[in-house]
C-alpha cells in the first residue's frame, strides 16, 4: 500500500507533470495537428459512426497521444467510443 | 579550418548570450582565434555580457553596408588573446540584414584566419533567426528544463534540420540538482530523451553566472565555479575531446566549500 502511495505521489511531482505535459504538447506540435483540427476530425468521425450506431457522446474520448514505437515515440490517434445501441438494420 | 557555430534556442531568456560569451571565451582560452558575432540587431547584449560595451565604434550593419571595413568593426578583447567581438547595431532592425549578406560576412571572417565564429542568435524564428543560421556550419541549441523552453527547442531543432543544420548539440542550462532529486524539475535525461539530440553539456544554475555577468567577465575564466567548469567542459567537447558530464551535486556543504577553498 505504501509503495503504491509513494508511486502515486511521485507521478504527481511537478517534474513528472511537466514531462508528461511536454510530451503531449510535442505530439501535437510535431504532427502539425492543432486542437481545432482534432475537433474537426472528431465531428467527422462522429457523423460517420452515427450512420451505423448510436454512440454515447458524453463518454466519447478522442485524442492524439504517443506510444513508444521502434523509432522512439510515435503519435497515435486514440479513440474510445462507447456504443449505446447498434442499428443493425441500417448496417446490414 | 574554420567553423561557424550558431547558438540558438527559440525561446528568449534561456541563456543564449551567456552561453555564446562563455563558449567564445573558452575557445580563446584554449588558444583559438575566435570572433563572437552578436546577430540580435536592435537588441544587442553580447557586448555588455562581455564587458566590451564602451569600446564599440562600428557594428555588424556598418560592415554589411560598407560604412567600414570588417577589421575596423572587430573589437579585440584585451583580456583574452585571440578573442574578438562583432557587435550588433542597436538603432536598426532585423530587416537591415539579409541571410545572403550574413553568409558573405561569415566567409569574410573565415578569410581573416579565424578558427571559430560564434553567432549569438536572437530569440524567435523570424528574420533574425534566418539571418543568424544562414552562414552556420553547426548549431548549438540552449534550453532550460521547463516545458516552454523545451517545446521551443524542439521547434528550433526542426527548423535547423529543414535548413540543413543536422545533429545540433544540446545544452541544458540552469539545472537545479536538488529540485531534480526531489522530482520537481525535469532531469537532463528527460530533456535529452524528449528532444532526441546529442547532449553537448549541462550547466548548473549557479549564482556565479549572475556575479560574473554583473562584472562583464565570462564565468568560464574562473574554474572554481561550477558554471565555469561546465562551460570549460563544453568548450573541450566542441574541440572534439571526450569529457564526461560533470558531477552536478548542488549541495556544496562543508566539504564542498573546503574543496573549493583549496581549489581541488
Amino acid at each position: 500500500m505504501d509503495i503504491l502511495g509513494l508511486l502515486k505521489n511521485n507521478a504527481a511531482r511537478s517534474g513528472g507533470v511537466a514531462r508528461d505535459r511536454l510530451k503531449l504538447v510535442l505530439v501535437h506540435d510535431r504532427a502539425g495537428c492543432s486542437y481545432t483540427v482534432l475537433e474537426m476530425l472528431k465531428t467527422d468521425i462522429l457523423n460517420v459512426i452515427s450512420e451505423y450506431m448510436d454512440i454515447d457522446e458524453d463518454e466519447l474520448d478522442i485524442k492524439l497521444t504517443h506510444m513508444r514505437g521502434a523509432s522512439g515515440d510515435v503519435p497515435v490517434l486514440y479513440a474510445n467510443i462507447p456504443i449505446k445501441n447498434m442499428r443493425m438494420a441500417k448496417s446490414g | 579550418m574554420s567553423e561557424v557555430i550558431v547558438v540558438t534556442s527559440g525561446k528568449g531568456g534561456v541563456g543564449k548570450t551567456t552561453t555564446s560569451a562563455n563558449i567564445g571565451c573558452g575557445l580563446a582560452l584554449e588558444g583559438k582565434k575566435v570572433v563572437l558575432v552578436d546577430s540580435d540587431i536592435g537588441l544587442r547584449n553580447l557586448d555588455v555580457v562581455m564587458g566590451l560595451e564602451n569600446r564599440i565604434v562600428y557594428d555588424l550593419v556598418d560592415v554589411i553596408e560598407g560604412t567600414c571595413r570588417l577589421k575596423q568593426a572587430l573589437i579585440k578583447d584585451k583580456r583574452y588573446p585571440g578573442l574578438f567581438l562583432l557587435p550588433a547595431a542597436q538603432t536598426r532592425d532585423k530587416n537591415a540584414v539579409s541571410p545572403e549578406q550574413m553568409k558573405k560576412l561569415c566567409e569574410g571572417i573565415k578569410d581573416m584566419g579565424f578558427e571559430y565564429i560564434i553567432i549569438d542568435c536572437p530569440a524567435g524564428i523570424e528574420q533574425g533567426f534566418k539571418n543568424a543560421i544562414a552562414g552556420a556550419d553547426r548549431a548549438i541549441v540552449v534550453t532550460t528544463p521547463e516545458v516552454s523552453a523545451v517545446r521551443d527547442a524542439d521547434r528550433i531543432i526542426g527548423l535547423l534540420e529543414a535548413n540543413g543544420l543536422n545533429n545540433p548539440g544540446l545544452i541544458v542550462n540552469r539545472i537545479k540538482t536538488d529540485m531534480v532529486k526531489r522530482g520537481d524539475m525535469m532531469s537532463v535525461e528527460d530533456v535529452k530523451e524528449i528532444l532526441a539530440v546529442e547532449l553537448l553539456g549541462v550547466v548548473p544554475d549557479d549564482e556565479a553566472i549572475v556575479i560574473t555577468t554583473n562584472r562583464g567577465e565570462p564565468a568560464v575564466a574562473d574554474c572554481t565555479t561550477r558554471a565555469g567548469r561546465a562551460y570549460r567542459n563544453i568548450t573541450s567537447r566542441i574541440l572534439g575531446e571526450d569529457v564526461p558530464l560533470m558531477d552536478l551535486e548542488g549541495n556544496e556543504g562543508f566539504f564542498g566549500k573546503l574543496r573549493k577553498m583549496f581549489a581541488l
